[in-house]
């Protein structure tokens, strides 16, 4: 039982916690409101490092930060339009195009100069003018060093490197649907090599695959457990993790994607001047040199923002192998978006099992193959190659308006021929059959190979 | 029995707080999987739920997964709470407390560290691998899951089984003894058949919430699940179709189902027993080696089950671990930054959760007492109601939230929905059914001769209540105080929707903004000891209130 005393003590502490919720700032008449609101996904040491340096400029306005993961955000935002936050912060431009069609972020022209349209054909800002990115960031190759010792694995390079049967059960992802700069690789990948082999490669590199993760920073993280060796992760992952002294190393492939993060505001905002200072700080030149801090480690997109870089940043508008060997096409990406997410997840997330249970046998064979040919088992083999890395879907079908539209909302004035569930279904039946056929004749050319 | 106004009151009161906390704004999310998309109501989006592969499998995994969580987590709870109430024993309330602490499983974290213990790399592993040469994939696919979910809740089963225990009237226990009875037979004819309400509370618990249970297979990523599918389903980016939300129906009128099976299964035959201040079955003092074997086997379990924990531990304590059996040097630098930084959290997070097992215990034991003492129309909805917040998906309470509460303004003009209020109301909502569920248990095994006894002697029904009822129900509400206290302080994802400012957010929002980097993991690691140790203190302080109540009430009844 309680005492009247602690009854009384615990009266005050919820009293005391309600004080400052019912205390309302009062607006001043200085330049920009009291605070800004800000809803981002990024880490603790950008956002933070950023608010920091934001308020010792403008001491009269507090930055206020959500830190939620970026589906969460969206949700925020979407829900709270009767007195929204000011500034929406992520990396995925996807989740920006959301807000957009929903008409929850505003238009904003920035007054900074000197950050040009395009980088490695990919535009900074958005073109209708919603969102503007900041900063940009390759994907790469993430490997534990410590693993691939113990394992005796040589280090990969490439990413047909990790194509390699010796690789088998080692690399991790993160699901493209549930991370839009993941989403972003797979696209310049389809892009670069053309629907059909784009697809081939993804597949079979994900034969390889020990998992594939929900949040994009499971990724990263398992590779710094050592719980899997490798990672297709965002460069600044691998750079800050070294930074933090884990035992992982960082390499670009020759084919980079560079992927962009951005900022917006929102519709309404309560706090227009100040989330305008706060834009304009991220892209103003000291906004830019900020991100080469190394907890942060991402590259800016001012191009003379480089002059201060630290040794061994690349310079993406210098160096051309980082991400101009793709011209990205934003219409195309745009129109296959969700098909694209949404075959990942049904050819390969949810059948992962099956996918490297048959590419495990595939590997067997032509080990054995090699050491004692057979004609017979070598077509099998290569029809079990066929069957695991052709998809469902046509280069035609997915540049077909209506057939996407079925894996976007549905309007109401456009009925769609077929739902996404069905279509789905289809995906799933056949991805188990094809998987187990090609495991099937993958094993009988093993026994021809004896 | 007649209805008298007062319980009507409370029903009506009930149904209230419900329809808007719960109904409501769930109801506003989930509609979807009705809705045509152009304003009419369809079944078409159950019909590809049940004709897809993918989600018929996930059903059976999920069924499969939960039903052998439940008979692992009962052969780990069984000795331990069997022990520590049927024997004099050194350290009884430590063992129940530790038992409690899995259930602390700090988000991120606790996964971490299971992957750094467990995992195909883990501790375990590269030893079994360095000296033996072989690894078991302990955290691999459904097995993985069965085994998280197990360690993780088996104390339901444990804190429900022992409170009604320790409620069985030793004349029971005596008159079996007298005809014969010893050992295993009385424990299984006499001892376990009374204490059966408990146990069914428990394992209904553990079924439902492994069955709905998202965390521990994303974290394992196995997507084959219910959970998973309707999580991914809802979460992802620009994804709109309905589906997510159907499988959230499904899930809801699947626990449902699975609780009106466990109360079918005591339904008929009777649990309470009369005499009371006994203090519970006899206790018996074991023999020196009875008492080696049966510590060694406490000391395994708990070393099983702590493992996380001890996990977490090394890793808050820890400079780099990867690849490696432990980390490669200690250091509390990482303590030294929590409290630099995030001491605000814990203050909030005992707050909300001690605030909002408060309000579960009291709302627990007002159903529980329609339920099982009234004939008011409708008292089983109210039941079936609370218990389906456990299939609700945090992440659709917490948009519900904002959806139904954002638009109404507090009187300074800040949105409820914004109040730190609602993070109370949220966890009590969503830890409702564990209180409940013990208090239902607790209540069972109340005779209702106490309490007539008590209004012959001019009692009205309040004073009963209050003078009768709710001390013989006190160790079945305090185990539900501690189920929902214990889980709401871990609780993430309707958090994460919720919180609107950082002075107001609690340690998993902590957690969660330190495991977005490979720098944080250790303070996040320390955060989440933090909460390991406040939560266990609590718990464990108000295990010794109990006791020393019910010596104390044995005392005066023996004199």
């Amino acid at each position: 039982m309680y005492s009247r005393g602690a009854r009384l003590n615990k009266l005050l502490l919820a009293l005391a916690l309600l004080v400052p919720t019912l205390w309302v700032p009062m607006l001043q008449a200085a330049e920009l409101e009291k605070k800004v609101v800000i809803v981002t996904s990024f880490p603790k040491e950008l956002f933070q490092a950023y608010a920091k340096a934001f308020e010792s400029k403008h001491p009269d306005t507090k930055v206020e930060v959500l830190n939620k993961p970026t589906s969460s955000g969206i949700a925020y935002i979407r829900e709270t339009t009767s007195n929204p936050p000011d500034i929406f912060w992520v990396s995925a431009p996807d989740a920006f195009e959301v807000l957009k069609a929903q008409k929850l972020l505003q238009k904003y022209d920035t007054k900074a100069k000197g950050i040009p349209d395009k980088i490695g054909g990919y535009p900074i800002h958005d073109p209708d003018g919603f969102y503007k990115g900041f900063a940009v960031s390759g994907y790469g190759i993430m490997y534990n060093t410590r693993y691939l010792g113990a394992k005796k694995l040589p280090v990969p390079k490439e990413w047909d490197d990790l194509k390699k049967p010796v690789y088998f059960g080692h690399v991790a992802i993160s699901a493209p649907s549930r991370s839009g700069t993941t989403h972003l690789t797979i696209e310049t990948i389809l892009q670069g090599a053309g629907w059909a082999k784009g697809w081939a490669d993804l597949m079979e590199i994900a034969g390889n695959y020990a998992t594939v993760t929900e949040r994009s920073f499971g990724v990263p993280d398992g590779v710094n457990n050592g719980q899997f060796g490798i990672g297709i992760v965002i460069d600044f992952f691998g750079f800050s993790s070294k930074a933090t002294g884990f035992p992982v190393e960082f390499v670009y492939p020759t084919l980079t994607t560079l992927v962009p993060a951005n900022v917006g505001m929102i519709a309404n905002a309560q706090h227009p001047k100040a989330a305008s200072a706060f834009i304009e700080y991220l892209l103003s030149p000291e906004g830019q040199a900020m991100l080469f801090s190394p907890e942060i480690s991402r590259l800016p997109v001012l191009p003379s923002a480089y002059d201060k870089a630290p040794a061994g940043m690349p310079n993406p508008f210098k160096d051309a192998s980082i991400g101009a060997a793709v011209k990205f096409d934003t219409d195309v990406s745009e129109l296959r978006y969700a098909l694209v997410n949404s075959m990942f997840d049904r050819l390969i997330t949810f059948r992962l099992k099956e996918l490297t249970s048959g590419w495990q046998a595939v590997h067997t064979a032509e080990a054995a193959l090699k050491k004692k040919p057979n004609a017979k088992a070598s077509e099998q083999v290569a029809q079990a190659r066929k069957l695991l890395t052709t998809v469902p879907v046509s280069a035609q079908q997915a540049a077909d308006k209506n057939f996407t539209a079925i894996f976007k909302k549905a309007k109401k004035d456009k009925p769609v021929p077929q739902r996404q569930a069905e279509i789905e279904e289809q995906w799933d039946t056949a991805a188990k059959q094809t998987y187990a056929k090609a495991k099937e004749l993958a094993e009988s050319a093993v026994k021809l190979a004896k | 029995m007649r209805w008298t106004t007062g319980q009507i009151a409370v029903a009506a009161l009930l149904a209230a707080f419900l329809l808007l906390f719960l109904v409501v704004p769930v109801g506003q999310v989930i509609l979807v999987a009705f809705s045509d998309g152009a304003g009419g109501v369809t079944l078409v989006h159950f019909q590809d739920f049940f004709r897809t592969s993918l989600f018929r499998e996930s059903f059976y995994n999920s069924f499969y997964v939960a039903g052998m969580s439940v008979l692992f987590a009962s052969a780990l709870a069984l000795p331990l709470a069997y022990f520590t109430v049927r024997f004099h024993f050194r350290g009884a309330i430590l063992i129940q407390t530790l038992g409690v602490i899995p259930l602390i499983m700090p988000p991120f974290v606790g996964a971490v560290a299971m992957q750094l213990l467990f995992g195909r790399n883990g501790s375990l592993n590269l030893l079994l691998d360095q000296y033996f040469g072989f690894t078991i994939p302990i955290m691999q696919g459904l097995n993985g899951v069965i085994f998280v979910e197990t360690i993780h809740y088996f104390p339901f089963i444990l804190l429900n089984l022992s409170a009604a225990l320790a409620n069985i009237d030793r004349a029971m226990e005596e008159a079996a003894q007298n005809m014969g009875a010893s050992g295993w037979q009385l424990f299984r004819r006499i001892v376990f058949p009374l204490a059966l309400p408990g146990y069914v509370a428990g394992a209904a618990l553990v079924f439902i919430k492994v069955f709905d249970d998202l965390g521990t297979p994303l974290v394992l990523n196995v997507t084959n699940m219910l959970a998973p599918q309707a999580y991914l389903r809802i979460t992802s980016i620009g994804l709109t179709d309905p589906i997510g939300y159907v499988i959230s129906v499904i899930m809801v009128a699947f626990s449902l189902a699975a609780l009106w099976a466990s109360a079918l299964a005591l339904k008929g035959k009777e649990y309470a027993t009369v005499q009371r201040g006994g203090g519970g079955l006899a206790k018996r003092r074991l023999k020196p080696w009875e008492q080696a074997a049966a510590m060694a086997l406490i000391i395994l379990i708990l070393i099983v089950v702590l493992s996380p924990h001890i996990g977490v531990f090394l890793l808050s304590i820890g400079t780099i671990w990867s690849f490696s059996v432990l980390p490669d040097a200690y250091t509390l630098k990482h303590y030294i930054a929590v409290f630099e930084e995030s001491t605000g959290f814990i203050g909030n997070t005992l707050l909300y959760a001690g605030l909002a097992a408060a309000i579960d215990v009291v709302i627990g034991t007002a159903i529980a007492y329609l339920i099982l003492r009234t004939r008011l129309v409708g008292r089983q909805t109210l039941d079936y109601v609370a218990t389906a917040a456990l299939a609700i998906p945090g992440v659709v309470l917490g948009i519900g939230y904002l959806r139904t509460f954002y638009g109404v303004e507090l009187p300074n003009g800040q949105p409820l929905a914004t109040f730190w209020v609602i993070l109370v109301i949220a966890y009590a909502i969503r830890r409702l059914p564990y209180a409940l569920r013990s208090c239902v248990a607790a209540l069972h095994q109340v005779h209702i001769a106490m309490e007539e006894a008590a209004e012959n002697l001019g009692a009205g029904k309040a004073t009963t209540v209050r003078r009768i009822v709710v001390p013989l129900m006190a160790g079945g509400m305090l185990a539900g105080f501690v189920t929902s206290f214990v889980t709401a302080a871990v609780e993430l994802s309707a958090t994460l929707l919720l919180v609107a400012k950082n002075a107001d957010a609690p340690i998993a929002y902590g957690i969660y903004v330190y495991m977005q980097t490979a720098a944080g993991r250790g303070p996040g690691a320390a955060l989440g000891v933090i909460a390991v140790v406040l939560v266990g203190a609590g718990t464990y302080l108000s295990h010794r209130l109990i006791e020393r109540e019910r010596y104390q009430s044995s005392l005066e009844a023996n004199r």
